[in-house]
């Protein structure tokens, strides 16, 4: 987006140790409000890391993360996602022994706006008329993807400003990883800034405004969605050795 | 646990598993045939397969099984709220505490305390139920306030650590409360003042003759697990102490305060513990700093025979053990001529955690758990 702006959610020089392993080598980031951007990379190469970063549940050894401007590194989650940051964890991690109604309002638990509630609820109904129909049901009972649409509702619940997805195509039915890259755009258009983490880049990239590419730790491509796509070292290094489109 | 996932099906049978077949035999063949004598010998004492079994046997009359039934139930329902405690800290943190039992303890110590004090003042046999109402309440304060100062202290240094450390911590906090009642209280036993007359009559109900006391202590037990229900099931706080026990790190990212919520959990299992400490004082009407050892490992068996981390287990289990170690003596034992089968009571209340763990080890109530949610 436009470059005077400040940014929504800032990663600024982050390095991240687990014990002696280093996982993040100064990573910079930054997503604007509105946007839809993507974090492409292979295993082990930081995906998962960064975005506990972005959350608070991983404190970096050095650098910082910016939300609105002002420095957050050492703010807690709920800090964070009171302020409009929230997942849709890898795997979804529904609470499998909740029901789907428990889920949802757990996603809005840090609100006190009753009626703002009830209207995201009406928007999650609308967005998803089977999380309706299902919703007394214990969520661990749910098909994949319908514990996807409650994963989803569950991180609209708490009206997010940005939304960090960790590979939502993960464990999805190949027909659903359409219906579900469909969805992402459609809650972008709604004006909520995406932060996604994908393995499947060209999916991935197809929608995204811009994006990232992390290998071992260390961001190496930072570009508009396009030059990525036809960048050949990525094509190369990356798209070429998943395999999948 | 750490192994036995990894291995390959086998159907080699292993002479432990043959030893295992064995004792459960023996347990049907125990239950199976001293329900035959005992039926038997209720149609007739005379018949010929009660006089095989046990020629002396005197035989049961109803009032007397409704009364031991009472009996059983109302310590079970103690044992119960003991259970709510294990397994809702084994709920959201998976590790047994075991100090819980001196959480109970320090409950009835406190609850003999301000009965006494009560009694001095005279207020006790006048205005008993008002006077029991302060001492659950002053029970559940401390109680509550000894579970959380030990989640403080000694839990919470070792949240990251094996699962095996902070269950051998809660031995040794176990041992710390026990020697802290002795400092403080001295090493005897500790009685309560007597209950009021009119308690210890009997009087029917649905076909029950109950003492009062008995009365009190189920009815107090129903209140306090329709509250604990409440709680976990109808409040925000129990929707944060459920999301936080299936998974801490999605709950966090909800939002919720996981440290808070663990220690709200400790909390009510120590409110819970507090409550079952007065019903003990006025069951039994004596404490000793050792009192919360033996109804300790019996809630956790009742808390392990319900399906730990299931609350409606925990106090199910609680109600069968007790009412399974009252009766079971007389019921199955005495027509097999078992000698002094109302010694037995312990033994058959471990015996009964062993039959559920061999025949439904996830306990009565207890869901299987996926290996991912064990890791």
């Amino acid at each position: 987006m436009t470059e005077n702006q400040v940014p929504l959610l800032e990663l600024r020089g982050i390095n991240t140790h687990y014990g002696a392993v280093h996982i993040l080598k100064d990573v910079d980031l930054a997503i604007f409000a509105g946007e839809l951007v993507c974090l492409l990379g292979g295993n082990a190469s930081g995906k998962s890391t960064t975005l506990k970063t972005l959350l608070g549940m991983v404190t970096p050894t050095t650098g910082d993360v910016v939300l609105d401007g002002a420095i957050v590194t050492h703010q807690s989650t709920s800090y964070r996602v009171e302020r409009g940051v929230t997942m849709v964890p890898e795997n979804r991690r529904l609470f499998k022994r909740l029901s789907v109604k428990e889920n949802l309002e757990l996603g809005a638990y840090l609100r006190t706006d009753r009626d703002g509630i009830a209207n995201d609820l009406e928007r999650v109904f609308e967005m998803f008329p089977r999380v309706k129909e299902r919703l007394n049901q214990k969520s661990g009972t749910l098909s994949g993807g319908e514990q996807q649409m409650v994963a989803v509702g569950r991180a609209l619940m708490s009206d997010p400003r940005v939304l960090l997805m960790d590979e939502p195509s993960m464990g999805l039915a190949p027909a659903l990883v359409q219906t579900n890259f469909e969805l992402i755009q459609q809650i972008h258009e709604e004006g909520v800034a995406i932060f996604m983490v994908e393995q499947n880049a060209n999916m991935a990239l197809s929608i995204a405004d811009r994006g990232w590419v992390l290998q071992t730790g260390k961001v190496v491509l930072d570009d508009t969605a396009e030059a990525l796509l036809s960048n050949p070292d990525l094509r190369a290094s990356y798209l070429g050795e998943s395999g999948n489109a | 646990m750490t192994t036995t996932h990894d291995a390959k099906p086998t159907t080699r049978v292993l002479w432990v598993d043959r030893f295992l077949t064995l004792i459960r035999i023996t347990f049907i063949v125990v239950i199976s045939v001293g329900l035959l004598a005992f039926v038997a010998q209720q149609i007739n004492p005379q018949n010929p397969f009660a006089q095989w079994a046990n020629p002396d046997a005197t035989g049961l009359t109803a009032p007397q099984f409704k009364g031991l039934l009472v009996t059983g139930l109302a310590q079970g329902a103690m044992y119960g709220l003991i259970a709510l405690g294990y397994s809702m800290v084994y709920g959201v943190l998976g590790f047994i505490n075991f100090a819980h039992g001196e959480v109970f303890m320090v409950g009835a110590m406190s609850g003999m305390i301000t009965s006494n004090k009560l009694a001095d003042a005279g207020l006790w046999e006048d205005a008993f139920l008002l006077c029991l109402l302060f001492i659950v309440v002053t029970s559940i304060l401390i109680s509550t306030a000894t579970a959380v100062i030990m989640e403080r202290i000694a839990y919470r240094p070792l949240r990251g650590a094996p699962r095996l450390i902070p269950l051998i911590t809660s031995i040794g906090v176990s041992f710390f409360l026990q020697n802290m009642s002795v400092v403080l209280l001295g090493p005897g036993a500790k009685s309560y003042p007597a209950l009021p007359a009119w308690l210890s009559q009997k009087r029917s109900l649905i076909g029950f003759q109950i003492e009062g006391t008995k009365l009190v202590v189920l009815l107090t037990a129903a209140v306090s697990m329709a509250g604990l229900w409440f709680l976990v099931e109808r409040t925000r706080t129990g929707k944060a102490m459920r999301a936080v026990a299936e998974d801490k790190e999605i709950a966090a990212l909800m939002g919720i305060d996981v440290n808070r919520t663990i220690v709200k959990t400790f909390a009510v299992g120590g409110a819970m513990a507090g409550v079952a400490g007065i019903l003990w004082g006025i069951l039994f009407r004596s404490v000793i700093h050792t009192t919360g050892f033996l109804p300790g490992i019996k809630a956790f068996s009742a808390a392990v025979v319900g399906g730990i981390g299931n609350l409606g287990g925990a106090m199910a289990g609680g109600l069968s053990l007790g009412a399974a170690e009252a009766t079971a003596p007389l019921v199955l034992l005495e027509p097999l001529g078992v000698d002094g089968v109302s010694q037995l009571r312990d033994a058959v209340a471990f015996a009964v955690l062993i039959f559920v763990l061999l025949v439904r080890p996830s306990g009565l109530f207890g869901e299987r758990l996926s290996d991912d949610e064990r890791a």
